[in-house]
């Protein structure tokens, strides 16, 4: 396992830093009708239906740093760590449906970035924040939930493959 | 077998109690808090991710319509329009050049009737929308000499306040985010009050006197905080579009819509050094007619 994880770490790390210069500087400046693509998210969920769910925690958990950290963010730090690695922990527990059928993958894709955007307002919401509004949810989160579904196709696949051709084993997770 | 373990759940736990203790910490210890330090070291890493990845896009949104519809005819064909491509995609450049050089001129003539000192920098990544939040990175940082809490601006008005400061980079919370508040003054009066945004193109005006007579097109600029600190006098915000009548009520709201397109922005200007007086209205540009 230590080799591979190696290798796995890297490519996590240089998709998840990929995605975070991609969907601020590029994508939420287009600013589509209502929401933003959440690609970084994207990036974790794909990481986590290749790698099973141990490593999807983590994933999560790092991209949700990242989104914390991150210059624009103006939010608690862990706001989104916390939502991300249990999210990321969901779509890993449906890996090996996931790799069976692409309807499967696109459904696990769609629930976990409704899930994850209304768990990050939840949290917001408890932690007093005044610019949550269930309005504002409900405005942005079936845009966001569409656009992640639009370019999952575009997402999901090649990170799939980029995974499988870094691993010399590919398939079975060995804890 | 590899579905989900014990392990698996251990780590969940751990991570969530993890992300749970940070909120807990950086909520409470909000702008001084323990965590800035990270804050810093990722807005060094970040920072420079999100200037070179707006660089390098920057150019290409005008000329993907010069490649589409290319090439398929033969070889001279190809290479005419490779040529007429490429001379559209530098006059475009030209053109791209001179509309900066115009935002930057009224940049820099907003700045001069105010006498503020301003630093241009260039609006490198935003906040998304199911984010909640309405901040900004731009190309600027601690390197170019900017601090936390300097007024924003761009050729409008007003844009916001730098929130925080990256090596190469800075946050800007704007004007528009719900957790913005800037003390406002009516134009031509002394009758001040407090713009709180709304998200999106909306803000609120509440004036501390219920009594005042406000009437829509009523402009607006910037109080001025207590040395200038976060926000310098003067600045235009926007102009009153609607009044809203609560009998009873302590104060007075309206609506405004602001100067500035906070869903476009580009080029600002980092005010670094205050005015020495207050410029009053001078700022705000004239009246078309005398209207009032």
């Amino acid at each position: 396992m230590p080799s591979g994880t190696a290798a796995r770490v890297a490519l996590s790390t240089a998709l998840l830093v990929a995605a975070i210069g991609a969907q601020f500087a590029v994508l939420a400046p287009l600013r589509l009708p209502a929401a933003t693509p959440d690609l970084v998210l994207l990036v974790a969920l794909a990481l986590a239906l290749a790698y099973g769910p141990t490593a999807g925690v983590v994933i999560g958990f790092s991209a949700g740093l990242a989104l914390d950290l991150a210059p624009p963010a103006d939010h608690p730090v862990g706001q989104w760590a916390m939502v991300l690695c249990l999210v990321g922990y969901l779509a890993g527990l449906a890996r090996e449906d996931a790799a069976q059928s692409v309807i499967v993958a696109i459904g696990a894709v769609a629930f976990c970035a409704a899930a994850a955007n209304v768990l990050y307002a939840g949290v917001g919401a408890l932690l007093g924040d005044p610019r949550v509004t269930w309005s504002g949810l409900a405005g942005a989160l079936p845009a966001a939930v569409l656009y992640d579904v639009l370019l999952t196709p575009f997402v999901v696949p090649g990170i799939g493959a980029l995974t499988r051709g870094r691993d010399p084993t590919p398939a079975p997770w060995r804890p | 077998m590899n579905r989900d373990s014990a392990r698996t759940r251990v780590v969940l736990a751990l991570l969530l109690l993890t992300s749970f203790t940070l909120v807990t910490l950086d909520f409470r210890g909000r702008d001084d808090g323990p965590l800035n330090g990270l804050r810093g070291a990722a807005a060094a890493i970040f920072g420079p991710v999100e200037t070179a990845t707006a660089a390098v896009v920057r150019p290409i949104r005008g000329f993907v319509d010069d490649v589409r519809g290319f090439g398929e005819a033969d070889d001279e064909l190809a290479r005419l329009r490779a040529e007429n491509a490429e001379l559209r995609g530098e006059l475009r450049t030209s053109e791209l050049a001179r509309a900066r050089a115009a935002e930057l001129d009224k940049l820099l003539g907003l700045a001069g009737r105010g006498q503020y000192k301003v630093l241009p920098a260039r609006v490198v990544a935003v906040g998304t929308e199911q984010g909640f939040e309405w901040t900004a990175t731009i190309d600027a940082g601690s390197g170019d000499g900017i601090k936390p809490d300097m007024t924003v601006l761009n050729g409008d008005g007003l844009v916001g306040r730098v929130k925080r400061v990256g090596p190469t980079t800075a946050t800007i919370l704007l004007a528009v985010d719900p957790t913005s508040s800037v003390g406002a003054r009516l134009e031509r009066s002394l009758q001040i009050g407090v713009v709180t945004g709304r998200g999106k193109r909306a803000l609120t005006l509440e004036l501390l006197d219920p009594q005042t007579r406000v009437r829509k097109g009523d402009r607006l600029v910037t109080f001025g905080s207590q040395g200038s600190t976060p926000f310098v006098p003067g600045v235009p915000i926007g102009a009153v579009a609607d009044v809203q009548q609560t009998p009873g009520a302590l104060t007075r709201t309206a609506t405004v819509a602001p100067y500035v397109s906070f869903t476009a922005l580009d080029l600002v200007g980092v005010v670094v050094e205050p005015p020495r007086e207050d410029p009053r209205d001078a700022v705000l540009p004239p009246r078309p007619r005398g209207s009032q």
